[in-house]
């Protein structure tokens, strides 16, 4: 039952991650389109962004792993 | 024609290579009888033994296949470093306890199996956990509350691999520019060259700016370090296969340096920013603790997330496996290869993202402490 619960856990801070990274992805896309010239410096500061929302899910899915082992 | 003759020897020589690898598992995959093994290529050899073991009954009978449990022991740490089979490295115990400083080989455990006793007191391995027995045979509590383990552990010996890598790389391409002034860059000097290029220029300099020189060395050590790691940690036979960098120690020592160097050389502005912030002054209760939560919670997030991303990949590659387990049956196993060589590639990426993203968001945070106001 824990298992399942931590389980739901991790994949609730998933979705949340993935509605997040797409944005950001999403939103890169665009402006690469609008201006392909500064494509390199919107990779940059996409993947900063990308990381910083990843690191939040990540918090998620160490305290589901956490909930798992307890 | 030169040309087809080169690749005909390189075509031979991957069939050897290929030959030899094919050859070394098929010897060694009776030789897995249990699933014990650190590492992922090794895993897989160890499928087919276990699929068969489970298909026959095997001599372990119907023993239950418990994935959580070989996926944890997997990505912890250990007292001793696995081979193959039932060939395991030994690694020396180091512990510091009431009666005093022991060291002694953990061979002397045999797997656990054995107890030891040293001149001072004997011990016994329990899941990986060194603990004093008493003298009524039953694991001494209170002692073993008081022993301090600082053993040279599996992590700590593939950490040693990779120092000693980076060592002997970063010294031959620092003697090669000295003995090279002027002239252009050969052999690994031209493999080193674009990165450390790459780390000044993309990261140190657009984040940093003016006086980024002085930070090149510790960004440097920590991106080589932290990728020399990631990709030894996917390395599936000997020297690598340690989980170095889902480690939270370690990522814990890591960000670690990052508050010390961004909070040493932070200016006057960076203080003022924290300790008496452009806002009224009524709202000062509020703002203050939340920045210098924010001192500790920008390396905090460093931690976790070196942490949480090697930790998790080696999770999946790791669950992907065990599905041949969950299922019982070797149809699963070219599924789950399948799907592992896809995640492994896929972590070959996050190897360079991880170091990169680690190495770009300390020169962030020294970029804001050093930052000149005018």
């Amino acid at each position: 039952m824990v298992g399942s619960i931590a389980a739901i856990g991790a994949g609730l801070a998933v979705i949340g991650a993935g509605i997040g990274i797409g944005q950001v992805g999403g939103k890169a896309m665009e402006g690469i389109a609008r201006q392909p010239e500064a494509a390199s410096k919107i990779q940059t500061a996409m993947i900063i962004a990308a990381a910083l929302i990843e690191g939040a899910a990540l918090f998620g899915v160490v305290v589901s792993l956490l909930g798992l082992q307890v | 024609m030169d040309c087809s003759h080169v690749f005909k020897f390189k075509v031979n020589r991957l069939i050897v290579v290929f030959a030899l690898f094919l050859a070394f598992f098929s010897v060694a995959s009776p030789a897995f009888a249990q699933v014990d093994s650190a590492v992922v290529a090794q895993d897989t050899a160890v499928v087919a033994a276990h699929a068969e073991e489970a298909a026959h009954g095997g001599e372990h009978g119907s023993k239950k296949f418990e994935p959580t449990k070989v996926i944890m022991e997997h990505i912890a740490d250990s007292h001793m470093w696995h081979l193959w089979g039932h060939t395991s490295l030994p690694l020396p115990v180091i512990v510091y306890t009431q009666a005093g400083l022991d060291v002694f080989s953990s061979g002397n455990f045999h797997h656990g199996e054995h107890d030891y006793t040293s001149a001072k007191n004997t011990y016994r391995l329990v899941e990986d956990q060194v603990k004093i027995v008493g003298a009524d045979g039953q694991i001494d509590e209170a002692a073993t509350a008081h022993l301090y383990d600082i053993s040279i552990t599996k992590n700590v010996a593939a950490m040693f691999v990779a120092v000693a890598l980076i060592l002997i790389v970063f010294i031959s391409v620092a003697g090669a520019y000295k003995k090279r002034v002027g002239k252009s860059p050969k052999g690994l000097q031209s493999l080193i060259e674009p990165i450390i290029v790459f780390v000044r220029d993309d990261i140190a300099k657009p984040n940093i700016g003016h006086g980024y020189a002085k930070f090149m060395p510790y960004l440097l050590t920590v991106f080589f370090f932290i990728w020399i790691n990631n990709m030894l940690g996917l390395v599936p036979i000997f020297p690598g296969g340690a989980n170095v960098t889902g480690n939270i120690a370690l990522t814990l020592v890591l960000s670690l340096g990052t508050l010390l160097i961004v909070n040493l050389n932070g200016n006057k502005y960076y203080w003022k920013h924290i300790l008496l912030p452009d806002v009224p002054w009524w709202l000062y209760p509020i703002m203050i603790p939340v920045e210098l939560i924010g001192i500790i919670s920008k390396p905090f997030a460093l931690m976790i997330r070196l942490f949480a991303n090697i930790t998790a990949g080696h999770i999946i590659v790791l669950s992907l496996i065990s599905l041949i387990f969950i299922f019982e049956t070797l149809a699963m196993a070219p599924v789950s290869i399948a799907f592992v060589l896809f995640m492994d590639v896929l972590e070959l990426l996050v190897a360079f993202l991880q170091a990169f993203i680690f190495t770009l968001l300390t020169a962030l945070f020294i970029g804001m402490a050093v930052e000149e106001h005018h």
